[in-house]
């Protein structure tokens, strides 16, 4: 039986990695654990619990900056935020219900470590345009820090953007700060009825290279849904503009309202439009745009009950298969090509975990630098050995 | 400033090493003589100069890699070059290290605008992107202020800004991908034309790392389509606080601008005697703020932004009425620095960054410090996010002023890192705030980004002398200390 460690402080949390690297075991780095059943399987030594390192720090809605404790929930940043009408702009997911667990949980530093995006991910940037700055713990025992609080800073690396993404792999983070903006007065939708895969990803490529500002841009079966936000005018005079550009595309057109809109957006933020089955295996494909279509057609060729929809204008896929021992990973990646991008095992039994590749394998000379800065950070595999495989 | 001292042994062999470049770059690619290498003997940093031990102009990634390889198997160091218009000394050449320019990378490869994508060789410059695109209604968001000279590839290296990074973001949030060349010669893409990394962010990392980590030989960056309209307003107060506040005010409203520009009185005389743009001369603090988007949109946030200036006193509100006067309100602060230079025979620019809450303060601090040290200090920033430009006069040939300067600067920039801001905002460690780096980290913290470094280039051949102040072997970076002790914390909940 794994036993926990749970720090109540910076100091106490450098203390259990130095106790840890003396010892000789390894650390399972939880927030609220949320997102323990993405990645590989891992059998460490012990839990590090960081929910005891909670709680804002500071706030300053005027400087766009939050700073807070790692173990803070995301629903109360969000909540605190939504106080001064600002937001996350990188509308992290709620993967929960995805996962099998309860909406609603989740650290926002866990949120970080996935590097995880909305829909707002093709305007606004993922969680890694977002961490301002952090302070943590690396596999040496030792307390750093990196970035800062201000927006523009170029003094050394960029060390937050390598830790956006890590998956706790690199360094434990302690406290971080991240960029917050101005939520919008409005958002509204204006969605294309009828077009097959292709066409909608030409209608929403079209939206996206026109001026008017789409801030998301999603193609369900049958639905092709374009957001726009901003002030009431603006949205106004943007959308009767996008509904002129796309006249011509024959779809037919709804209109979300504002109401309407955010439930729409939060459900395809949280992978809520694939209705699969419980135990379907879920990918997430990351891909040029244009290229989505092709991918998943391809896919369809050899899995034709596999299920799909589309986000980021059809850069991400978001793909349930039937279950398998392999998940298909090798049809998956297979159908990437060779135009660039890369699969993640989202969604998939444990065993299936361990047996495949969670995350995009990588060229040998990338996975060798890869594991050299594993290593610059964490010499003795502390923190989640084995995650990123 | 003070470079690492020279290596008698790498002198010794130059001509092994100018050699050996010519068996991999033939013709005109490899320039030795004295007054061939005489411009690249300093970046935009000009105040410090040194000749290379070799120049070298490849034009083939095959050959980069087999200068890479060459260095790395010799352990001859090399410093990598764009434009060279870095202001931090990013691309100084160092005596016994081989200058690697990039200049014949100058090619845009590929266009693809339903991707929203654009693929070009390193040499490109920042505006020729936007150049290139401008036919069909896009552009390249980061635009630095030397953006008609500076390289994309430089722009990569520094993670450049420019005047509308507050709401386009900077040069790290417009790249999609790189090719670049490791130090073993290994060819490697980062990213591409879609979005996010499978593994580690090695393109986060490598953007900004100031050309020590690796050479970039493609770049793939993220084209945006012009907004519809631009309209600018001028701002002037009375004080400078009244303008400061108006900038945390117009943010706290939920309006993010496309540029939002401060320029203290000197700042605004110098600029009006320079382009006659019109500004009011009797404002102590003056604002450029610019919006863009849809016209119905533009009109709307201008008329908030200028109840807003006029709730915190601003005595002068002028709306650009067409695109002539936009153009004519960013002159002004465009030619600032240059403005400053017909004061003045020297200036040295800073670049740190600052929460804007405290900008005031900092403002007041400087004049103290200004008088302390003797010297006039002009003032020009983003204040839409915090990022300082004060331009420090002095007289380079009267040693001690140049002294005096150097003294005033690193205590503006202790200032900025005491107030939580940083060293610097956009343009740079470099050789200039190397020695300063200690201020805003611990020894920890550069040892960590020292080790990573370590990871890419492990014996230090990548622009040496540049961003830490002293380098320390990896193979001793490396070591990792157990102390077989016990629970030094027994009081920890554990469970």
């Amino acid at each position: 039986m794994t036993s926990t460690i749970k720090p109540r402080s910076p100091e106490e949390l450098r203390q259990a990695v130095e106790w840890a690297l003396n010892e000789g075991t390894t650390l399972d780095v939880r927030g609220q654990g949320s997102k323990i059943a993405l990645g590989k399987p891992m059998a460490c030594g012990q839990v590090l619990d960081l929910s005891g390192l909670s709680g804002v720090v500071d706030y300053a809605p005027e400087e766009l900056v939050v700073t807070l404790r790692a173990g803070t929930p995301i629903s109360e940043v969000e909540a605190l935020l939504a106080q001064r009408n600002q937001m996350l702009a990188f509308e992290p997911p709620d993967l929960g219900p995805l996962l099998g667990l309860k909406t609603g949980q989740g650290t926002l530093v866990g949120a970080v470590m996935g590097n995880l995006a909305g829909p707002r991910r093709l305007s606004a940037g993922a969680a890694r345009d977002h961490l301002l700055g952090f302070s943590g713990v690396n596999g040496r025992g030792e307390s750093f820090k990196s970035g800062g609080k201000v927006m523009k800073n170029v003094t050394g690396y960029d060390l937050s953007k390598l830790l956006a993404g890590s998956w706790g792999t690199l360094a434990v983070l302690d406290q971080v700060s991240v960029k917050v903006l101005p939520a919008p007065d409005q958002t509204r939708t204006l969605v294309l009825l009828g077009l097959d895969d292709a066409a909608a990803v030409r209608a929403m490529c079209a939206a996206l290279g026109s001026p008017h500002d789409v801030s998301g841009a999603a193609h369900l079966p049958g639905k092709t849904a374009l957001r726009i936000e901003g002030v009431a005018p603006s949205v106004e005079a943007r959308l009767t503009a996008l509904r002129e550009l796309l006249a011509d595309s024959d779809a037919g057109m709804e209109e979300l309202g504002t109401l309407e809109s955010r439930v729409f957006w939060r459900e395809v933020r949280d992978v809520a439009p694939l209705k699969a089955a419980p135990d379907a295996v879920v990918w997430k494909i990351s891909s040029p745009p244009t290229e989505g279509p092709a991918i998943v057609a391809r896919i369809k060729v050899l899995r034709p009950t596999a299920e799909a929809f589309y986000d980021w204008s059809g850069g991400l896929i978001w793909l349930a298969l039937p279950p398998s021992a392999d998940a298909d990973h090798a049809i998956v990646r297979g159908a990437i090509g060779a135009r660039g991008g890369h699969a993640t095992l989202i969604r998939a039994p444990e065993a299936v975990r361990a047996a495949v590749p969670v995350f995009q394998p990588q060229p040998a000379a990338l996975a060798t630098l890869a594991s050299r800065v594993r290593e610059s950070f964490d010499p003795k595999r502390l923190f989640n050995p084995g995650r990123m495989g | 400033m003070q470079m690492p001292p020279l290596d008698p042994a790498i002198l010794a062999r130059r001509s092994e090493i100018v050699a050996a470049l010519r068996a991999i770059v033939p013709g005109e690619g490899v320039i030795d003589d004295l007054e061939g290498m005489r411009p690249y003997e300093c970046d935009a940093l000009s105040a410090y100069r040194q000749m290379p031990l070799v120049v070298v102009l490849p034009e083939t990634v095959e050959q980069i890699s087999a200068i890479l390889r060459y260095c790395q198997d010799t352990k001859v160091k090399v410093v990598p070059r764009g434009a060279g218009t870095s202001l931090s000394g990013g691309s100084m050449p160092v005596g016994d290290a081989i200058l690697l320019g990039l200049g014949k990378f100058n090619r845009v490869l590929e266009i693809d605008y339903a991707n929203r994508s654009a693929r070009v060789q390193p040499g490109v410059t920042n505006l020729g992107i936007s150049k290139a695109v401008e036919h069909e209604g896009f552009y390249y968001a980061p635009d630095p202020s030397s953006q008609i000279a500076c390289s994309i590839g430089g722009n990569v290296a520094e993670n450049s800004g420019g005047v509308h990074c507050l709401k386009y973001g900077l040069t790290t949030n417009n790249l999609l991908g790189i090719e670049m060349v490791l130090m073993t010669g290994e060819v490697v893409r980062l990213g591409g034309k879609h979005l996010d990394s499978e593994g580690y962010d090695l393109l986060g990392v490598m953007t900004g790392s100031e050309g020590l980590l690796g050479v970039v030989t493609e770049v793939t960056v993220r084209l945006l389509r012009k907004p519809t309209t631009a309209r600018a307003v001028l701002l002037g107060f009375p004080t400078e606080a009244g303008a400061a506040d108006c900038v945390a005010a117009v943010i706290a409203s939920g309006i993010i601008p496309g540029g939002m520009e401060m320029m203290d009185k000197d700042a605004v005389k110098c600029a009006e005697a320079y382009v006659g743009a019109g500004y009011p001369l009797d404002a102590e603090g003056l604002l450029i703020v610019e919006l863009d988007g849809p016209p119905v949109e533009v009109d709307y946030l201008v008329e908030r932004v200028a109840e807003i200036a006029r709730g915190r006193g601003a005595t002068t509100v002028r709306v650009s009425n067409d695109e002539q006067e936009r153009v004519l309100f960013w002159a002004g602060r465009k030619a600032a620095f240059p403005a400053v230079g017909q004061i003045t025979p020297d200036y040295m620019c800073l670049d740190g960054s600052v929460p804007r809450g405290r900008l005031v303060e900092v403002l007041a601090e400087m004049r103290e410090m200004s008088k302390m040290h003797r010297l006039r200090v002009v003032n020009v920033f983003h204040a839409g996010d915090g990022n300082l430009h004060p331009l420090i006069l002095f007289d380079a040939n009267d040693a001690d002023e140049l002294h005096r300067a150097e003294e005033f600067g690193a205590d503006i920039l202790r200032l900025c890192v005491r107030v939580g801001g940083v060293l610097t905002g956009e343009h740079g460690v470099g050789i200039e705030k190397r020695d300063l780096m200690g201020v805003q980290f611990t020894e920890i913290d550069l040892d960590q980004q020292m080790r990573l470094k370590c990871a890419f280039d492990p014996d230090h051949l990548l622009n040496p002398g540049k961003v830490f102040p002293q380098l320390r072997r990896c193979a001793e970076l490396g070591r990792v200390v157990v102390h077989h002790n016990k629970l030094s914390f027994p009081d920890i909940p554990r469970f």
